[in-house]
C-alpha cells in the first residue's frame, strides 16, 4: 500500500518522464498519447468538481466538451477560409490563436452550463442524470444537421492553431502546453476545494439541510460548481479539437459523456488526482487492449465491472488502500 | 497490434517482386469492431487477399481498428505517421472519418488511397495530389440511379435520405441526372429504424417511383417495412443497401429491387472471376463491393510499386495515376482529380439457390467522372 | 394533408410508443423495485432479437422464435442479476451507471463474437404480412396492428399481475418499503431475480417483435434504450402507468414531429430551409419534450419521488 500523496507525485512524475523518454527515444506517438491522456484528465477534473465535490451526476458533460471543440472548430474554420464569423452588428473574424479560442471556449461553455444547470438543478437523483443526458442528445442531433459546419462530417482544420512563442505542430511543444494547463487546473481545483466555497459545496452534497440552516443556498452553490465544471471541460474540448485538428458531433455523443465519467470512476471520484490517474489508465488500456484483439471491448467491460464491484475508490483507492475520500 | 508481416512469405514468392528494393509500409485504418464492422472487414479481407496473391516481400501492412470514431481514426493516423513511419495510408470506410484523417496525412506528404469514402470536399476544392480514390466519389452511384430513373421514364419520384452530409449529397446526386417532378423529398433522422411515417407519406404522395439512400441497418429496416406496407412502386437505390453482407438480412423484401453499383460479381473479366473464386475459397463467403474495392486498392498500390520507388514521391504519384492494374470492374482510370472514371451499372436483386445476390442489367452511366473535378486545381 | 393520412400517422406513432412501452415497463419496474438504473436493458432487447432470429432461421417458425426471445432474454437477465446486478443494489447510481455500461460493452462484443459482424435475417411471418384495410379505407400493415394489440395485452397483463397476484403484492410492497418486506419473511433475493428476469423478457420480446421489421444487428439496443429512458423519466420513474403514457407521448411526438415540423416551418421559411431546419428540430423534439416536462414537473408526470 502506497500513501496517496506519493501516488499523486508518481502520477505527475509519469506525465513528465514518459514524454521525456519518448522525446529521446524518438517515439512521437507516445507523446501524442500522453497529450490525449492530459486532455482527458482536464475534462474529467471538470466533471469531478460537479460530481465528486458537488455530487451532481451529470451524464451530459459531452455538451461542454463539444462546445469547446466547436469553439475551436468554428473560429479556426473561418480563419482558414478567410470568411467572417459574423458581419452584424460588428464584424467578427475567425482566429487561429489558441488563447483567444480558449477564452471563447470557456465563456461559451460556462454560459451553456449556467442555462443547463439552472434548468437541470430543479430535479435531483436519477432525473438529474437523465435531463443532462437529454441536453447532450439535443446538442448531438443539432450539430449532426448543422450543415454550415459540416454536419456529421465535422470540420477539419488543416494546421494546428498557434500559441505565441511556440511551434504547436511539434508534438512535444503542444504536449508541454497541455501539461502546464493540466497543472494549473489541478492547482485551481485544489485551492477551490480548500476554499470556503469548496467546503460549503462539499457540505451541500453531504448535508444540504444543515447548509441551508446556516443561511447558504445549496442549489446556488451547486449551480456555481456546475458552471466552473462546464468551463473546465469546455477548455479540454478546445484542446482535444486542436490535438486532432478536427471536430465532429461525436464529441457531443452520450458515449463521450460516459467516457469522461469512466476516467473519473476509474481513477477515483472526489480525489484531486482521481481523474488524472483514470485518464492515464484509460488511454493506456485503450492502446494496449485494442492491439490484443478485435473484441477488446469485452476485456474493457470486464475490467470496469471488477473495479466497480470490488475496487471502491477507483485505482487510487485500490493502491492506497483507502476506500472513501473525506466522507 | 495486428501485424501482417509478409516478409515471411518471401520464401514462397517465386521472383515476382518489384524491381525496387525499398519496402513499402502501408497503414490500414478501418472499422473492425462495433456497428458497421462488416464493411471494414470486407475491405481488409479484399486488400489482404490481393497482397497475399502478390506475395511481395516488399510490402508490409499494419491494420488497426478505428471503432468508427473520428478521434480514434485521427489518433491512429498520427501513430501510423509518427511511430510506424508508413508511406501509404488506406482503409477508411466513412466519409466523416475520411474528412478527419485525409487532409492532415496528405499535408504531411503521405499517400492516401481511399477504398470506400469519397466526400465531395476531397474531390473538388480540397483535392490533393497524394489522395487517390479507388472506389467512387460519393455522388456517383446516386447519379447513376438518377440516370436510370430518367431512362426508365419515371416522372414523379419520392426521394429520401438521412439528414447528414452524405444524405444531402445523395439527393443532390440523384436530382443531377433525374429530370422529372419530385412527389416528395424527405430527410430522416440518422440511425432511424422505423419508417412507418415516411411510408405513409410515400403512399399518399402519388409518386411513381421511390429513390432512397439509407446505408446499413437503416436500409434493412426500410426495405422490410416497405415490402410489408403494400406500396407497390418501383424502388431504386445505390448499392449500399444491397451489398452481399446486408442482402441476407433483408431477404425476400429486396427481391427485384434495382440498385446501382460500379461492381458486381458477374462482371465478365478474368480478374473479377479469379477474384470472386479466390475470395470464396479464402474466406468462405461471397465478396461484397467493399471487398472488391479493397482488392482493387491493393492491386493499384502493387502496380505502382512495380514501377517506382515510394520514396520518390513524384515518380510514385505518376505511377499511381497511370492506374496500370487489372481492376475487378474492367476499365478503370483516374480523372484529373484522382477520382475514378468508370462505368456504373444497374443491378437487380435475385436469388441464387438460397443466397440473395445481384445480377447486372445494364450500364447506367459509362466512363462516368464526378461533378466536382472542375473545382479541383492541381 | 388529408385526414386519413393523419389517422394513419397517429397509428404509427401509437405503434412506436407501444413498443417503447415494452422496453420502458421493464426498466421502470426494475428501478421501482430495486432502485437500479440498468443501462444494459438495451442489450437484453438485442439478445431477444438475436435469439428470435437464430431460432426462426433454424426452425422456420416465427412463433418459436418469439418463445426463444422471451426465454433467452429472461435467462440472460436472471444470469446477469445473479452474477452482477445483485451486488449493485446497495451502491449509488454512479456505480450502477458504470457497471451496466460495462455490461453493454461485454454483451455487444460478445454477441458480435458469437453471431458475426453482419446483420441477421428475421422477417414478418406470412400470416401477418401485408396490409389490411381499416374502416375509412386506410391501408395499414397487419403486423403493425398486431404489435399494437400485443403491446396493449402486455400492458393489461402487467396491470393484472401487479394488482391481482401475490407476486404483484410483493412487488408493490418492495417499491414502498424494502426492509419491511424482508422482515415479513419474503425471499427478497428471489423476488429481485424474478422482477429482473420479467423486465428482461419484456425487453427481449420487444427486440424480437421489432427485429422482424427492422434490422437485427449489434448495437440495435442503445438507441431504443435512450428512448426508453426518456419515456420513464417523462412518465415518472417506477410508475408503470407513467411508462405507458410517456411511451405514447414520445411515440406520437417523434412520429408526428417529423412530419409536421417541416410542414409548419414552410409557412415562414422557404421550402428547402424549412425541410432541413424542421428535420433537425424533429430529431431533437423528444429531448425538448423531456426537458420541458422535467422543468415543470421535476419528478415526471406520475412520479412519486425524486
Amino acid at each position: 500500500m502506497i500513501r496517496e500523496t506519493y501516488l499523486n507525485a508518481l502520477t505527475l512524475g509519469l506525465f513528465v518522464l514518459i514524454p521525456a523518454w519518448a522525446l529521446f527515444a524518438d517515439e512521437p506517438f507516445t507523446i501524442t498519447l500522453m497529450t490525449r491522456a492530459a486532455i482527458f484528465a482536464i475534462a474529467a477534473i471538470g466533471l469531478n468538481i460537479a460530481l465528486g465535490i458537488g455530487g451532481l451526476v451529470s451524464l451530459g458533460h459531452a455538451v461542454f466538451f463539444g462546445i469547446g471543440g466547436y469553439a475551436m472548430g468554428i473560429l479556426a474554420y473561418h480563419a482558414q477560409t478567410y470568411t467572417a464569423l459574423a458581419e452584424w452588428p460588428v464584424l467578427i473574424d475567425g482566429t487561429k490563436s489558441m488563447p483567444i479560442i480558449w477564452l471563447v471556449a470557456v465563456l461559451v461553455s460556462s454560459l451553456a452550463a449556467l442555462v443547463i444547470g439552472a434548468l437541470s438543478l430543479r430535479t435531483a437523483g436519477v432525473y438529474f442524470i437523465m435531463i443532462t443526458l437529454a441536453f447532450g442528445q439535443m446538442f448531438f442531433f443539432f450539430t449532426i444537421s448543422w450543415a454550415e459546419y459540416g454536419g456529421e462530417d465535422g470540420l477539419s482544420i488543416y494546421v494546428r492553431n498557434g500559441f505565441p512563442g511556440l511551434n504547436t505542430l511539434a508534438p512535444i511543444q503542444f504536449y508541454g502546453l497541455c501539461f502546464v494547463i493540466l497543472c494549473l487546473v489541478l492547482l485551481f481545483t485544489w485551492r477551490l476545494s480548500k476554499s470556503p466555497f469548496g467546503l460549503a459545496l462539499n457540505a451541500a452534497r453531504q448535508a444540504p439541510v444543515r447548509v441551508e440552516t446556516v443561511g447558504l443556498d445549496p442549489t446556488r452553490l451547486k449551480l456555481v460548481a456546475f458552471v466552473i465544471s462546464g468551463a473546465i471541460t469546455g477548455l479540454a474540448g478546445a484542446l482535444f479539437a486542436d490535438l486532432n485538428r478536427f471536430v465532429s458531433p461525436t464529441m457531443f455523443s452520450w458515449q463521450t459523456s460516459g467516457e469522461i465519467m469512466i476516467f473519473l470512476i476509474l481513477g477515483g471520484v472526489g480525489r484531486l488526482y482521481g481523474p488524472v490517474v483514470g485518464a492515464l489508465a484509460f488511454v493506456a488500456l485503450e492502446h494496449w487492449l485494442g492491439g490484443l484483439s478485435d473484441y477488446w471491448h469485452i476485456y474493457l467491460g470486464i475490467l470496469l465491472l471488477l473495479i466497480v464491484l470490488f475496487g471502491r475508490g477507483g485505482l487510487i483507492g485500490l493502491a492506497s488502500g483507502k476506500e472513501a475520500v473525506h466522507d | 497490434m495486428k501485424m501482417v508481416t509478409l516478409a515471411a512469405a518471401a520464401a514462397l514468392a517465386i521472383g515476382i517482386t518489384g524491381a525496387h528494393a525499398e519496402p513499402v509500409k502501408v497503414g490500414m485504418i478501418t472499422t473492425l469492431s462495433g456497428g458497421g464492422a462488416g464493411l471494414g472487414i470486407d475491405v481488409r479481407d479484399g486488400f489482404l487477399l490481393a497482397v497475399k496473391q502478390a506475395g511481395s516481400p516488399d510490402l508490409e501492412v499494419i491494420v488497426e481498428d478505428d471503432q468508427r470514431k473520428p478521434d480514434i481514426a485521427v489518433q491512429l493516423a498520427d501513430k501510423m505517421v509518427q511511430s510506424e513511419k508508413v508511406d501509404v495510408l488506406t482503409g477508411i470506410i466513412w466519409s466523416n472519418l475520411a474528412m478527419a484523417v485525409v487532409p492532415s496525412v496528405t499535408a504531411q506528404g503521405k499517400f492516401y488511397l481511399s477504398p470506400n469514402a469519397g466526400p465531395s470536399a476531397l474531390a473538388g476544392k480540397g483535392c490533393h495530389p497524394n489522395y487517390f480514390n479507388v472506389a467512387w466519389q460519393n455522388d456517383n452511384l446516386h447519379e447513376a440511379a438518377g440516370a436510370y430513373a430518367k431512362d426508365t421514364g419515371y416522372k414523379n419520384s419520392f426521394i429520401l435520405a438521412p439528414n447528414y452530409p452524405a444524405g444531402k449529397d445523395a439527393l443532390t446526386g440523384y436530382k443531377r441526372f433525374y429530370d422529372g417532378e419530385l412527389a416528395g423529398e424527405l430527410y430522416t433522422k440518422l440511425g432511424q429504424t422505423d419508417y412507418a411515417a415516411e411510408l405513409a407519406q410515400i403512399r399518399a404522395s402519388g409518386a411513381d417511383s421511390v429513390f432512397f439512400f439509407l446505408p446499413g441497418g437503416m436500409g434493412i429496416s426500410f426495405l422490410k417495412q416497405y415490402a410489408d406496407s403494400g406500396i407497390d412502386l418501383p424502388v431504386v437505390g445505390p448499392a449500399f443497401s444491397f451489398d452481399q453482407g446486408i442482402l441476407q438480412a433483408v431477404g425476400d423484401a429486396a427481391l427485384g429491387v434495382k440498385n446501382t453499383s460500379q461492381w458486381n460479381k458477374d462482371i465478365d473479366n478474368p480478374t473479377n472471376k479469379a477474384f470472386v473464386e479466390a475470395f470464396q475459397a479464402e474466406y468462405g463467403r461471397l465478396p461484397s463491393l467493399y471487398a472488391s474495392q479493397g482488392f482493387d486498392t491493393a492491386n493499384l498500390l502493387l502496380s505502382a510499386m512495380a514501377k517506382a520507388d515510394v520514396k520518390d514521391a513524384d515518380a510514385f504519384r505518376a505511377a499511381l495515376k497511370e492506374a496500370d492494374f487489372a481492376s475487378t470492374r474492367g476499365d478503370f482510370k483516374f480523372g484529373p482529380n484522382h477520382h475514378p472514371v468508370q462505368d456504373i451499372y444497374v443491378r437487380e436483386v435475385i436469388k441464387e439457390g438460397d443466397v440473395f445476390t445481384n445480377k447486372i442489367l445494364a450500364a447506367a452511366l459509362t466512363d462516368h467522372a464526378d461533378a466536382y473535378a472542375g473545382d479541383c486545381s492541381m | 394533408m388529408s385526414f386519413l393520412l393523419l389517422i394513419e400517422q397517429v397509428l404509427n406513432g401509437l405503434q412506436f410508443g407501444i413498443m417503447l412501452f415494452l422496453m420502458a415497463a421493464g426498466l421502470t419496474l426494475i428501478f421501482g423495485v430495486m432502485g437500479l438504473i440498468n443501462l444494459a436493458h438495451g442489450s437484453l432487447y438485442m439478445i431477444g432479437a438475436f435469439c428470435a432470429a437464430a431460432v426462426a432461421a433454424a426452425t422456420g417458425s416465427f412463433l418459436l422464435g418469439l418463445v426463444a426471445a422471451l426465454a433467452g432474454a429472461a435467462a440472460a437477465g436472471a444470469l446477469v442479476e445473479l452474477v452482477v446486478i445483485r451486488r449493485l443494489y446497495d451502491k449509488d447510481h454512479l456505480d450502477q451507471v458504470l457497471a451496466t455500461f460495462a455490461l453493454i460493452l461485454i454483451f455487444s462484443e460478445g454477441t458480435r463474437w458469437v453471431f458475426g459482424s453482419f446483420p441477421l435475417f428475421l422477417d414478418v411471418p406470412d400470416f401477418l404480412s401485408g396490409p389490411v384495410t381499416l374502416p375509412g379505407g386506410i391501408e395499414y400493415p397487419l403486423y403493425r396492428l398486431t404489435l399494437i394489440v400485443i403491446g396493449l395485452l402486455v400492458a393489461l397483463g402487467l396491470y393484472m399481475l401487479i394488482s391481482r397476484t401475490r407476486l404483484g403484492i410483493q412487488i408493490r410492497a418492495g417499491e414502498n418499503d424494502r426492509e419491511m418486506i424482508a422482515a415479513l419473511g419474503i425471499d427478497i433475493a428471489r423476488l429481485y431475480t424474478i422482477v429482473f428476469a420479467l423486465g428482461a423478457a419484456l425487453a427481449g420480446l420487444a427486440g424480437a417483435l421489432v427485429g422482424a421489421i427492422q434490422s437485427v444487428q449489434v448495437g440495435m439496443g442503445e438507441p431504443v434504450l435512450i428512448l426508453a429512458f426518456v419515456v420513464i423519466v417523462i412518465g415518472g420513474i417506477g410508475s408503470i402507468k407513467g411508462a405507458l403514457v410517456g411511451a405514447v407521448l414520445v411515440g406520437l411526438t417523434d412520429t408526428l414531429g417529423g412530419i409536421f415540423l417541416p410542414e409548419a416551418l414552410k409557412l415562414f421559411l422557404d421550402p428547402s430551409t424549412a425541410t432541413s431546419v424542421g428535420s433537425s428540430l424533429a430529431s431533437m423534439a423528444i429531448y425538448i419534450l423531456m426537458a420541458a416536462v422535467l422543468i415543470l414537473r421535476p419528478a415526471g408526470l406520475f412520479g412519486a419521488r425524486a
